[in-house]
């Protein structure tokens, strides 16, 4: 690499940064302007505080659940049923991937069914659950898994299937079993396609909680949705639902790090 | 005579679909005597790599017989090397480890064996990329690298698919030159297959035309060069070549009017 930078390369590379801290500045704008806006419109009656809520209020309602420790008890109960359910639909589906992948007929006699499962609307399944597993919090966290594991599978599987088979054939070639082409080659080839799919389902998860949680909890952000919505405390239900957004991003931001760190392997 | 290490008898294979079955090989029998060097040569889709496939046991013939030094191939205990035509180094395995994938799968990775890969590693300059990954190498060392892969298993016969066709010219004479020198020194009986007539003739002892599908032994062609110090490099310049090289394309040329 070149050390000395020519002032073309250091004009060009100005003009990036420049671009980028506009584009930064842009979005920080919007929020702010938002939020302004919805209070400015709030406090002169342009809007109905009571439905809308305010800014001011829902900052407010934040300081006072802190301190009474409500929040935090309801965010960790929903952090807690999305982490178990998306730990189960992981594990889960790469194991029955590996199998589907080890036993082909399996996979060809079970695939119909997966893909109809997948695309049924989950949300149709949450009643049932409650009524076959009661009101508690595995029902949620069999809500979170059921919206995201018949998809997970097929798309690891369909990343198992999808090793170049030369690679394959080159473990045969030295006499590697079955075991070790999965060991060796399935699993290592699909780690950026399961972080993808990892991306794509810790959001679901959270989707299935929220579900869940607004047909049978007492606790969690889904439950003080439909109980603060129910009771006309708006921001409750505004609250939760932007500390909703915050988690969402929070743990995809996770896993792009991991993503970020292993990309370099492959 | 000395026992051939390998040796086929009317050996045929017929490859099944849906919607029909297709001869690939047919009647080929022929023999690898010990050091021997054999270049397979025909057109595209006439069972070359059906042929070394057969050997490697990773499909079963449908009639006919495959014998290693006398025994059934299933029951022999000789060491295949086969090398692809793409070196499919496994890119979140560092060189080094790569290089011991074959020991790892068939749990030799003693010191014998990891001597063997240091040795190879000097001798291809590839000592300081033992812990780079395999996008950082160029093309030719990343086929030697797909060699020594292949000889850390010390092989008794080592097949080659068209090992150098990824690679460009100037690349592939060199990985060549590598490659037969390493042959001659350890002794390993080789059989290749490629579409490149020059390597063909450059490479073997013996070269074999096999016919359009299906594949059937049409010329079998001892190479004779009157040069000393023999090399795939030298060999292009024997007085031989071009003679060699007429005869072979000339066979090969016959059977492509057949088709038309």
């Amino acid at each position: 690499m070149k050390t000395k930078i020519s002032p073309e390369q250091q004009k060009y590379v100005h003009n990036i940064r420049k671009k980028q801290i506009l584009i930064r500045l842009y979005q920080l704008l919007l929020f702010v302007g938002f939020i302004i806006l919805w209070e400015y419109t709030a406090k002169h009656g342009i809007i109905n505080s009571f439905i809308f809520s305010c800014p001011s209020k829902l900052f407010a309602t934040f300081l006072s659940m802190l301190k009474d420790g409500s929040l935090i008890h309801h965010i960790f109960i929903t952090l807690y049923e999305t982490l178990a359910g998306f730990a189960i639909v992981i594990i889960g589906s790469l194991l029955i991937a590996t199998l589907f992948w080890w036993n082909e007929t399996l996979s060809k006699v079970l695939e119909p069914y997966l893909v109809i499962l997948n695309s049924l609307p989950k949300s149709a399944l949450a009643p049932v659950l409650i009524v076959w597993l009661g009101s508690n919090k595995t029902t949620i966290i069999v809500c979170a898994c059921s919206v995201a594991i018949f998809g997970s599978i097929l798309n690891i599987y369909t990343g198992f299937v999808n090793v170049e088979n030369d690679k394959l054939k080159l473990i045969k070639t030295l006499k590697g079993t079955r075991f070790q082409c999965l060991k060796l080659v399935v699993l290592p080839s699909n780690v950026p396609n399961i972080i993808s799919v990892m991306k794509v389902n810790i959001g679901l998860c959270l989707v299935g909680v929220v579900i869940g949680e607004f047909l049978a909890a007492r606790e969690g952000l889904g439950y003080l949705i439909i109980y603060g919505s129910q009771t006309f405390k708006m921001g409750n239900v505004l609250l939760s639902i932007l500390i909703l957004c915050v988690i969402a991003m929070f743990l995809y931001m996770i896993l792009q790090k991991i993503e970020k760190k292993l990309s370099g392997y492959f | 005579m000395e026992t051939p290490v390998l040796e086929f008898s009317d050996v045929n294979y017929i490859y099944h679909t849906i919607s029909c079955e297709t001869d690939a090989l047919k009647d080929i029998s022929f023999k690898l005597d010990r050091n021997e060097f054999i270049s397979f040569v025909g057109p595209s889709g006439c069972g070359k790599t059906t042929l070394l496939n057969l050997i490697a046991g990773l499909i079963p013939v449908s009639s006919g017989t495959i014998k290693l030094t006398g025994k059934e191939l299933s029951g022999s205990s000789l060491n295949i090397g086969y090398m692809l035509q793409k070196d499919h180094l496994l890119e979140w395995r560092s060189i080094y480890k790569n290089l011991t994938l074959g020991l790892e799968i068939q749990g030799k990775k003693d010191a014998e064996h990891l001597a063997i890969i240091d040795d190879l590693l000097k001798t291809y300059g590839l000592d300081e990329f033992r812990n780079a990954f395999p996008r950082q190498l160029s093309g030719g060392m990343r086929q030697r690298a797909a060699l020594i892969r292949t000889l850390a298993l010390s092989p008794d016969i080592l097949l080659l698919d068209e090992p150098f066709s990824a690679l460009d010219y100037q690349t592939r004479l060199n990985v060549s030159d590598d490659i037969g020198s390493i042959i001659k020194e350890k002794e390993i009986s080789t059989i290749l297959v490629t579409h490149d007539l020059s390597e063909a003739i450059s490479m073997a002892d013996r070269v074999i035309v096999l016919s359009k599908r299906p594949g059937t032994i049409k010329e079998e062609i001892p190479i004779r060069l009157s040069i000393e110090k023999r090399t795939p490099k030298t060999s292009r310049n024997a007085p031989e070549f071009n003679t060699y090289y007429n005869q072979i394309w000339e066979a090969i040329h016959d059977e492509n009017q057949d088709i038309t």
